[in-house]
């Protein structure tokens, strides 16, 4: 028993030191910027139990799916299509390398002055930000798949769509959900950015209108939601890879040591 | 990712050899090299043309999407002036203190994660919850504490570029080939040497990569704080021009900042390339 508790005590101690040293801080210190820990744990329950979750959290999260899930879509099929075609991608190259490099809330006003602060904006900002690392992945992936086994699968006169779905997409898989755990943090960061420049509500402006009105616990809450939003879906994102990736685990070698 | 459209250039693959006919194949290889260049400037015009006539036949709202020949005579005219150049110094100011920072921190604690263990299990809860959280969720903590000038761009750009740098660091470092390692000890070399002459050389690669990404980061981090928050830069000019009206001017300062984001990633991977020519082609991108 001892055995098995040591590891978790080890890798536990500190993540709780810290945490202790701050609210013993926080609760003598009296400053203005960072309140007591127990103050934040508060105003969290107070504001983020129900009443928050449905105003801010939910058309967040809303957004951030839309747009996110419009990326994957858009990406991976344009990436088939770019991977497999040489004289297209070769076309598209220079557009997308330009795209890729520049930053995505640069075109916060242009999505402003399309759509104005209304959600279709913030969603097409994410899309525009995201689709990138998915698409380049894409192409990567489809590009790596073995002609061998291409050839194989057309003298054994597989159909097309056979060949795409059982060879091509897996052998891409990891590639492609390398681009989508990238795009990932990219789609919270526009969505957080999106509200904080024009938007009703929204964590992001939740915790921008809070600081302006020097509501300072509850910003702190806000931006403890954020944290939470960010390592949990990332960790979502992660079960969620491994089920789909789960024959390829074994050729991660040392990366596996950060994914559990 | 980059590397997607990298390799398909055919740039720094060496050359295969071609000892029969080998004026043939150069003469093939430079014609290859036309036709890219060719399909690749019909794909930009094709592209532009297409923005252009959607402007010009109201398909886009002309006086929201100006055609696209206006922009960039718009940009060609802040090209020649100052201004645009002292709003570039100042993005890139930050830029380039938030990434010296991040770096001074971020390539010797990751050393110290990659070799031990210990401590390694240690913080690895901590920098695993702190990660995922977004850097632009701190916004207004930064605003608060350091105002809304270049503290803050510099705090934010550092604190979104310090992950990659760590976890680069630390992949390069455990990703050290333990023969190499122990063949360094069996010849007597120190701790001291072994680090400077095994683990940081073939650690080198990895920090590259993680400075390449690193730096697109930043560059974002550095365009939201002066977008959000007003901090003086190519982000601030940007909202300058949409909120009087400038429209003409805004699109040409989003197309500047892209143009210094892409001559931004193509000096990082050049400078890669050039330094880490001698390492086998490993420089796969751990998870960022």
């Amino acid at each position: 028993m001892t055995r098995r508790l040591a590891p978790v005590l080890l890798e536990l101690l500190v993540p709780v030191a810290i945490l202790v040293a701050f609210g013993l801080w926080s609760a003598q210190a009296d400053s203005f910027y960072f309140p007591p820990l127990t103050e934040i744990a508060r105003e969290f329950w107070n504001t983020w139990v129900f009443a928050g979750f449905r105003n801010d959290l939910l058309p967040s999260l809303g957004r951030l799916l839309a747009g996110y899930g419009a990326s994957v879509v858009l990406g991976v099929l344009a990436g088939l299509v770019l991977g497999m075609v040489r004289i297209a991608r070769t076309a598209a190259e220079p557009v997308i390398e330009f795209l890729r490099a520049l930053p995505a809330p640069a075109l916060i006003p242009f999505a402003l002055l399309l759509f104005g602060t209304a959600d279709s904006g913030k969603v097409f900002l994410i899309v525009l930000g995201t689709v990138w690392p998915i698409l380049l992945n894409t192409i990567d992936g489809v590009r790596g798949v073995e002609q061998q086994q291409l050839d194989m699968a057309h003298s054994y006169r597989i159909p097309g769509y056979a060949r795409l779905w059982r060879i091509v997409l897996p052998a891409a898989g990891p590639r492609i959900f390398a681009g989508m755990r990238t795009s990932l943090s990219i789609a919270i960061i526009l969505m957080v950015v999106s509200e904080m420049v024009a938007s009703r509500n929204g964590v992001g402006y939740f915790v921008l209108q809070s600081q302006r009105a020097f509501a300072i616990p509850e910003m702190w809450s806000g931006i403890v939601v954020l944290g939470v939003l960010g390592f949990t879906l990332n960790w979502l994102f992660l079960r969620f890879e491994d089920r789909f990736l789960f024959w390829h685990r074994g050729s991660k070698g040392l990366l596996s040591t950060d994914r559990r | 990712m980059s590397q997607a459209l990298q390799h398909q250039t055919g740039d720094g693959v060496p050359a295969a050899p071609a000892p029969v006919a080998g004026r043939d194949r150069r003469g093939a290889r430079w014609r290859g090299r036309v036709a890219t260049w060719v399909v690749k400037l019909a794909g930009v015009l094709v592209t532009l043309s297409a923005l252009e006539l959607a402007s010009r036949t109201g398909a886009l709202p002309r006086q929201w999407f100006p055609p696209v020949t206006e922009m960039y005579a718009e940009l060609a005219g802040l090209v020649v002036g100052l201004p645009l150049w002292v709003e570039v110094g100042r993005t890139l100011g930050g830029w380039a203190a938030g990434l010296l920072l991040a770096t001074v921190l971020a390539v010797p604690a990751g050393m110290l994660l990659g070799a031990s263990a210990l401590a390694f299990r240690l913080v690895r809860v901590v920098i695993e919850f702190l990660r995922p959280v977004p850097s632009v969720a701190l916004i207004p903590l930064a605003v608060l504490v350091l105002g809304t000038g270049l503290e803050t761009k510099v705090f934010l750009v550092a604190f979104a570029t310090f992950w990659p740098l760590l976890f680069q660091t630390i992949y390069g470092v455990q990703d050290v080939d333990p023969v190499a390692t122990d063949t360094a000890r069996s010849y007597g070399l120190g701790a001291l040497a072994r680090f400077g002459e095994v683990t940081l050389p073939s650690a080198a690669p990895y920090i590259a990569t993680g400075l390449r990404i690193a730096s697109a980061i930043a560059l974002v981090l550095a365009v939201t704080a002066e977008l959000v928050i007003g901090a003086p830069g190519l982000g601030q000019a940007i909202i300058v021009a949409q909120s009087g009206g400038a429209i003409t001017l805004m699109y040409a300062l989003i197309i500047a900042t892209g143009l210094l984001g892409w001559a931004l990633n193509a000096v990082f991977s050049a400078a890669e390339r050039r330094l880490l020519h001698w390492h086998p082609a490993q420089r796969r991108e751990a998870g960022l």
